[in-house]
């Protein structure tokens, strides 16, 4: 049995954006994926709470793809995260609904990879400057997995973006499968390095 | 005499009703249909007809005239401009290179004079606009590219019968002054003046005089008195062409290209066509019966020789014309094909000559024959190039040639129709023209009509819940209409009819109110916009600003009334069939608003506020 995957697209603009395209394409037919655009259902950010938390309830693997803007998540996801973890029901002495789900970041950026380490320009990795995100998930009892990133999104030949999609849907089908050990991807800094 | 009107009501129309269906049926085309019922109620079968035909076929030629009034409507001097290199490469090569072989043969084979031979070349030239129009129609390959081609030589040889009429006059001076018999009723310096004049006045009267005279009988609001202006205009032009000796169908032509800017024009289409489409069946009708079987049976040779030539050399010139404008063979083969008959024009070219006495009786009767048996014909060959011809190619034709026409052929293209342009549909109108999306407006105000495309708009005037007035709005190609009609049983009409007839538009709905609302629902659409709700929640945001509230929070909670008042809606309105259906109006409404707040009460007290909000992490803390 594969894991019920919910992929939450969190894109302003998406349809400008041709690797999040095609990042999605490439794994939207697969059968336990069940992909939620959520700036296309709350343009007003106006999050529909309790709607949000049965399909939070109907999945175990919760993929939160979005760009990197200033080094982070765009702001609906921020929003939705504020509204949907509620302390009682996400957290709390009581909140314990999201317990032993997992979670990853498909992020993409602009910045080359070299350029997300201590010694490039942007001085942090991807994954330190999701460090609240890691965070906000252990605190709802939650595994939080390596990131999958893509990186150099603004100079990406077809070429490129089509084995950057490919990989995706690799890592996708790797990490829902049932004898998947999240433990042994701990140690990678990228769910991408452990594809390759 | 009533009693011989309504006899031949009654044989026509019964030949139309009985024949047309069966010719549908086997495929081979409605007009087929109309010559054969005219055959079988003529003299030479059941002879119902026997005298007076010539007085229906006067009546029927009239359907031609309103054929051309409605091919003017749809071409606006731009559009006509934009189309000018097919018109004139197209429809000029056909014209000369079928009027000259003929003219020829006439002149060199049978010994007509100069004049005969050029009258005859000329009319053998043209092809059936009625019939190739109406076969497009039907068969949906409008769109094709012999579709195209086709209607760009229909066009020229339409326009060419202006200058041909002109011609047959000076030909016939030209004779009789030679035979000195210059009796004419007027010099031809004189009457080419006055049609001049005539001319001038049409456009004068095209561009400054019917459109507020429209506007004027349309602020009546009277559907029938509408019709009667649209009729008037058709028939006036008509009258006052003929009576200085010049062709009605010009005069209309003219008369339909200088209104196709009009705001009235899809109102004026859908109230001409059924009488075209009615008289046009009668005219092919009354072809059908004056069919002369004696002649037929006295030079079978000489005249199906006749027939059997034209139609080879029109198709032959056709598909050499074709094949210089790149058409794939399919096509081509469908082009020659289309517009191998001769037309309806040929009737008038020739019986013009006739009055003008460039013709004799005898050879008239031949060459009218010769007519309408390639115009009998032209369906066959059709439905022999359907059948036979096509498959053996293999190639599908609408389906394969996915041309874009381009969007000045193609008016009516846009994907969003507006019903209604008052305050409500202006606005919606408005921000979607902002946005790049293009819509055809339908509103049934004429001065508003007026104000609004003076501002640049494109609207129409025309009254949106009949069928005609969609259809040449464009709904069969349209994604969806906006209703934004105030009057109630207008929007339930408009409603049916586009469910009926066009299942495929998605209809946005502007509700009045909670109740209007309901009955939307009923009615199975999906998407209803009450127009008080979003303006007084906005109110009540203002208010709760003004009081001291924060404007975030009391966005948000407007949001949030707002989600609850719409599922109240539909669950209200599901409930509201449970209860009599017969109480009042008035009473229905207060029962409604009592229900209403009894949802409000439950949503408060069911509804926490728990965003941003650090109560209950206090709580647990202490």
């Amino acid at each position: 049995m594969n894991k019920r995957v919910l992929l939450l697209l969190f894109h302003p603009r998406f349809e400008t954006s041709l690797v999040n395209k095609s990042l999605l394409n490439a794994v939207s037919d697969l059968p336990y994926v069940r992909v939620h655009d959520v700036y296309e259902h709350y343009p007003d950010f106006n999050v529909a709470v309790k709607r949000e938390q049965a399909l939070l309830l109907e999945h175990d693997l919760f993929v939160f793809q979005h760009p990197f803007y200033w080094y982070n998540f765009p702001p609906l996801m921020k929003q939705w995260t504020d509204l949907v973890l509620e302390h009682g029901w996400a957290y709390g002495r009581a909140g314990n609904q999201l317990n032993h789900k997992w979670v990853l970041n498909a992020v993409t950026t602009g910045g080359v990879r070299e350029a997300y380490s201590h010694e490039g320009r942007n001085r942090h990795t991807v994954g330190e400057f999701l460090f609240a995100m890691e965070q906000t998930c252990r605190l709802c009892g939650m595994t939080y997995l390596p990131p999958f990133v893509v990186h150099n999104t603004n100079r990406m030949t077809n070429a490129e973006q089509e084995s950057a999609a490919r990989l995706y849907r690799q890592m996708l089908q790797r990490v829902s499968d049932a004898q998947f050990d999240p433990l042994m991807a701990a140690s990678s800094p990228y769910l991408n390095d452990l594809i390759n | 005499m009533p009693n011989e009107f309504l006899s031949l009501g009654v044989i026509f129309l019964g030949a139309a009703l009985v024949f047309v269906p069966i010719a549908k049926r086997l495929g081979i085309g409605s007009v087929l249909g109309y010559l054969l019922g005219g055959v079988v109620i003529g003299p030479y079968v059941l002879g119902f007809l026997h005298e007076g035909e010539e007085e229906i076929m006067h009546a029927a030629e009239f359907g031609v005239v309103m054929m051309l009034f409605l091919i003017g409507l749809e071409l606006n001097p731009q559009s006509l401009w934009n189309m000018r290199k097919s018109i004139l490469g197209l429809g000029l090569s056909q014209m000369l290179l079928t009027a000259i072989p003929v003219g020829l043969a006439m002149r060199w084979g049978a010994q007509y004079g100069l004049p005969q031979a050029v009258v005859v070349g000329l009319a053998f030239a043209m092809s059936s606009t009625a019939i190739v129009l109406q076969t497009l129609k039907e068969k949906g390959l409008g769109n094709t590219a012999a579709g195209h081609s086709a209607f760009s030589v229909l066009l020229l040889q339409d326009i060419a019968v202006i200058p041909i009429l002109a011609l047959i006059p000076l030909m016939a001076y030209g004779e009789m002054a030679n035979a000195e018999a210059s009796s004419g009723p007027r010099t031809t310096w004189s009457s080419a003046l006055t049609i001049l004049a005539v001319l001038a006045g049409i456009y004068l009267a095209g561009r400054f005089l019917i459109n507020p005279f429209l506007r004027f009988i349309g602020r009546v609001r009277m559907r029938e008195l509408f019709t009667a202006a649209a009729l008037f205009i058709v028939i006036g032009v008509a009258y006052l062409m003929e009576s200085i000796g010049m062709s009605a169908a010009l005069g209309t032509f003219m008369a339909g290209v200088m209104l196709a800017n009009s705001a009235y024009r899809h109102e004026l289409e859908s109230d001409i066509e059924p009488f075209k489409g009615m008289l046009l069946g009668i005219f092919f009708t009354a072809v059908g019966a004056t069919i002369d079987f004696n002649l037929l049976a006295e030079h079978p040779w000489y005249i199906l020789s006749l027939v059997t030539g034209i139609i080879f050399l029109k198709a032959v010139v056709l598909a050499v014309i074709g094949r210089f404008a790149h058409l794939r063979l399919d096509q081509n083969i469908l082009f020659a094909l289309l517009l191998a008959q001769v037309g309806e024009f040929a009737y008038v070219v020739l019986n013009t000559a006739k009055q003008y006495q460039l013709l004799e009786q005898t050879p008239y009767a031949m060459l009218t024959a010769v007519t309408t048996i390639s115009m009998a014909l032209s369906p066959m060959l059709l439905f022999v190039n359907e059948r036979f011809i096509d498959p053996a190619f293999g190639v599908k034709l609408s389906a394969e040639t996915p041309e874009e026409p381009s969007p000045e052929e193609m008016p009516h293209q846009h994907p969003v129709i507006i019903a209604g342009f008052g305050h409500f549909g202006s606005m919606v109108g408005r921000f979607l023209r902002a946005n790049g999306v293009h819509t055809t407006v339908l509103d049934s105000d004429s001065d508003r009509v007026d104000l609004l495309r003076k501002m640049g708009f494109e609207v129409y005037y025309g009254d949106a819940t009949r069928l005609d007035v969609l259809k040449a709005a464009g709904a069969e190609n349209a994604k969806l209409l906006v209703c934004a009609i105030d009057d109630r049983e207008a929007v339930l009409r408009l409603v049916d009819t586009v469910h009926k007839h066009f299942p495929h538009l998605q209809i946005f709905m502007r509700a009045h109110n909670r109740l209007h609302a309901y009955e939307m629902y009923d009615l199975g659409l999906e998407h209803v916009y009450r127009e008080h709700l979003h303006t007084s929640v906005q109110v009540g945001v203002d208010v709760l600003k003004s009081l001291g509230g924060r404007s975030y929070t009391a966005l948000r909670k407007a949001q949030e009334f707002i989600r609850h008042d719409e599922e109240a809606l539909k669950k209200l309105g599901k409930e509201r069939h449970n209860k009599d259906r017969y109480i009042l109006m008035v009473r229905e409404e207060i029962a409604q608003q009592e229900k209403v707040l009894a949802e409000d009460n439950k949503f408060f007290n069911v509804r926490q506020d728990s965003a941003w909000d650090s109560e209950p992490l206090k709580e647990e803390s202490t």
